[in-house]
């Protein structure tokens, strides 16, 4: 079993927090894990993307070949577009459907959201609402991690629950017990789409 | 010694710790993408901090070779890291370190940026290598990469060679879990003396050092060729319709399209000089071979000169993978001359994003003030550096005229005001000044150019991430010491509320014929929230 996922977004919004615990819980599951990731000028507010990579079995290449994705995570609705060719025709886009606007032609938020809307499998949340309404602004990549793991097979909800607690135990309870909660409202919103 | 722990690392990571395992004495390294993490892992590392192991930042990639060379002389082990670019800096030193040789290993990190994800070309490192003699190493998996080092540093020692390994960004920023060894080795020391005549290379001992290292590459081939790196598979007597060399990563992407194995003979190179044997078998046993390297076409080119020309050689040269660009599973595809994957169109809705500078950084301040005088001539050139104000190239600044290499800001203002150019301004980050600035200031200062000079300093080394930056607190002194006039030296504080003060200093600098210095200074945003958002975890 092997899944391949690209985490979008922009650079600042923290994808590779999301990366980390996934790569966490794969790791401790016994998986083979291949990341790669964008550092450099681009995290200056550009596009930035991940290619994860799990798999029971050896992986070869670190880049995810074209229509080979499961899954495109995006933490912004234009960024989960950009890399349209990259999702396997029965592949998920799980995306935040709040724009992030740092560019004078961003394009119409209504067409954006047709586009993706037109696609087969697409679950878009208001990640922002959703933090915004329980207070945890900080949370939104979990939230949106929690909504993912309704659709990640290959890795239990459990662990990636647990890798939450062991990533962020540095921070203390306060900061885990915030992200366990951002995780599950993830996971029940997704669901209940 | 068993590798039983296994750890999640980036490739750039791999290389850290294979070195700390190694017994390394010293890390010396100057920031640039993709290389930074493999020092700061280092400068993180709690055995390395135990046997404090060098691993400050030096002032460029040449002080970082040339320091290393000092570890390697007294017989210690040094690994020096750098991205592309930086190998033209250091060539100076890395070309004559092929000379003089090693005592102590010493392992050079080239990480070359094929796609240009954060540079301004795509040279291959791999050259370098050839041009200096020293064996080439070019790791296809993280795993490899902490293998290697070990291998290297022995290598270098044993040999009396420098070794160069050249990774790509996709090696340096991919993670992998990595089996590594659960010691590492004691600090190492050759206990031999350097010999002088080796080291000074004066044209007596170089010409006799010359044959030596020549007399060397025998040596290197045949350990190419049985190097538990490079390998070949499926070499047949008969004759296959294809055969592969694959190099480096290029090799993933190979058997990401066959994951049930290559059926074509391949050789996988992961250490150069290539091995001619296992290639010449290669080529005997199919009838034309492709080869997979990212970068420019470095075996490509040596294979058409090597192999007869009933041979048919095909790569980057040929077309059957593009001349330019990373590979990738697909381009490797296409060039196997496997059928494409259907696959979901390109979306409509989507536009480039491009970086920018962050909102509330000193250069936008800076950038303001320097457009605003600028408009009020006929002709204002800005001649711009390498760094996070490169972004002032784009909307909604516009401001630069130029972005060549680390410090051309100085001198190609100070090229253009000899030719006449007025205003002629310069701009260079603080990290960027003293990298390779200086030095143009000088002649600058000696001929009497008529530039500005504005040093925008944010007391770090920003677009890499916010190392530390060499010159921080010294500006004023250092420029003073090469002789610009003191009342020609200006600080200012790039905020919008000062903006009548930046730009009368700036206009007031432009009519004064002679070299001035304009330093704004203000802490980058990044590594201010970053010390703030510590502070406040420390309160709780």
């Amino acid at each position: 079993m092997k899944t391949d996922i690209i985490l979008s977004g922009v650079g600042g919004q923290g994808i590779l927090s999301i990366a980390t615990i996934i790569g966490e819980a794969a790791t401790r599951s016994g998986l083979n894990l291949k990341q790669a990731e964008v550092h450099g000028m681009s995290q200056r507010g550009g596009d930035v993307q991940s290619n994860l990579r799990l798999s029971d079995k050896p992986i070869a290449s670190d880049l995810i070949p074209l229509a080979g994705a499961d899954m495109i995570l995006s933490l912004e609705p234009m960024e989960a577009l950009r890399y349209l060719p990259y999702l396997a025709k029965d592949g998920w886009i799980i995306t935040s459907s709040t724009p992030f606007k740092n560019i004078p032609n961003y394009p119409e938020v209504e067409s954006v959201m047709a586009e993706l809307n037109s696609l087969p499998n697409v679950i878009s949340l208001d990640i922002d609402a959703v933090a915004k309404e329980n207070n945890m602004p900080k949370c939104g990549n979990v939230i949106l991690l929690g909504a993912a793991a309704a659709y990640l097979k290959i890795l239990d909800k459990e662990t990636l629950y647990d890798s939450i607690e062991r990533i962020f135990s540095s921070k203390g309870a306060a900061v885990v017990e915030m992200n366990h909660r951002a995780f599950n409202i993830g996971y029940e919103a997704a669901a209940s789409k | 010694m068993e590798n039983s722990k296994k750890l999640l690392l980036l490739g750039d990571q791999a290389i850290a710790l294979g070195a700390i395992h190694a017994g390394i004495s010293g890390v010396y390294a100057y920031p640039g993408t993709p290389s930074t993490e493999i020092t700061e892992y280092i400068q993180e590392h709690p055995l390395a901090k135990e046997r404090k192991l060098h691993s400050s930042w030096c002032t460029n990639e040449k002080t970082a070779m040339e320091a290393a060379l000092g570890v390697s002389y007294v017989g210690k082990r040094a690994l020096v890291c750098m991205k592309h670019v930086g190998m033209n800096v250091c060539a100076d030193a890395f070309v004559n370190s092929g000379m003089t040789g090693a005592n102590g290993g010493v392992v050079v990190i080239a990480a070359d940026d094929p796609s240009m994800h954060s540079s301004q070309n795509e040279q291959d490192s791999r050259f370098y290598g050839k041009f200096a003699m020293v064996p080439i190493l070019e790791p296809s998996s993280q795993q490899e990469a902490y293998d290697m080092m070990q291998y290297a540093f022995e290598m270098s020692e044993r040999e009396g060679t420098p070794v160069l390994m050249r990774i790509t960004t996709r090696m340096a920023h991919s993670r992998a879990a990595v089996a590594v060894k659960d010691e590492a080795s004691e600090v190492v020391s050759t206990g031999r003396a350097s010999s002088p005549a080796n080291w000074v290379l004066l044209p007596a001992n170089a010409r006799r050092r010359n044959k030596e290292v020549i007399e060397l590459q025998p040596v290197l081939r045949k350990l190419s060729e049985e190097s538990p790196f490079n390998k070949a598979e499926n070499i047949s007597s008969g004759k296959a319709d294809l055969g592969i060399v694959a190099c480096g990563i290029g090799y993933n992407y190979v058997m990401e399209n066959y994951p049930d194995g290559c059926p074509y003979p391949i050789v996988k190179v992961s250490q150069y000089p290539l091995p001619a044997d296992k290639i010449i078998a290669l080529a005997n046993s199919c009838k034309e071979i492709l080869v997979v390297e990212d970068g420019q076409p470095f075996v490509e080119e040596q294979l058409r000169g090597v192999l007869p020309s009933q041979y048919v050689v095909k790569g980057r040269l040929s077309g059957a993978l593009p001349r330019t660009g990373e590979l990738n599973p697909d381009n490797v595809k296409s060039g196997l001359g496997l059928a494409a994957t259907e696959v979901y169109p390109s979306a409509q809705n989507v536009v480039p994003r491009p970086p920018a500078l962050c909102n509330g950084c000193g250069h936008r301040d800076v950038y303001d003030a320097l457009n605003k005088v600028a408009a009020e001539y006929a002709d204002t050139k800005i001649f711009g550096d390498i760094g996070c104000y490169t972004l002032g190239a784009l909307p909604p600044f516009r401001a630069l005229h130029s972005c060549v290499d680390m410090g051309a800001s100085i001198t190609m203002a100070k090229g253009a005001a000899d030719a006449g150019q007025f205003p002629s301004i310069a701009i260079i980050g603080d990290s960027t000044f003293t990298h390779s600035g200086m030095t143009g200031l000088l002649d600058a200062v000696n001929d009497k150019s008529n530039i500005v000079v504005v040093i925008s300093d944010n007391l770090t080394t920003a677009m890499t991430g916010g190392q530390d930056s060499a010159g921080t607190n010294k500006f004023e002194a250092i420029c003073l010491g090469l002789g610009v006039e003191p009342e020609h030296v200006r600080v200012v504080v790039p905020l919008p509320k000062n903006m009548d003060e930046i730009t009368r200093i700036i206009r007031e600098e432009i009519e004064y014929n002679g070299v001035s210095v304009i330093i704004p200074r203000r802490e980058c945003m990044q590594t201010l929230n970053r010390k703030l958002k510590q502070k406040r975890a420390e309160k709780q």
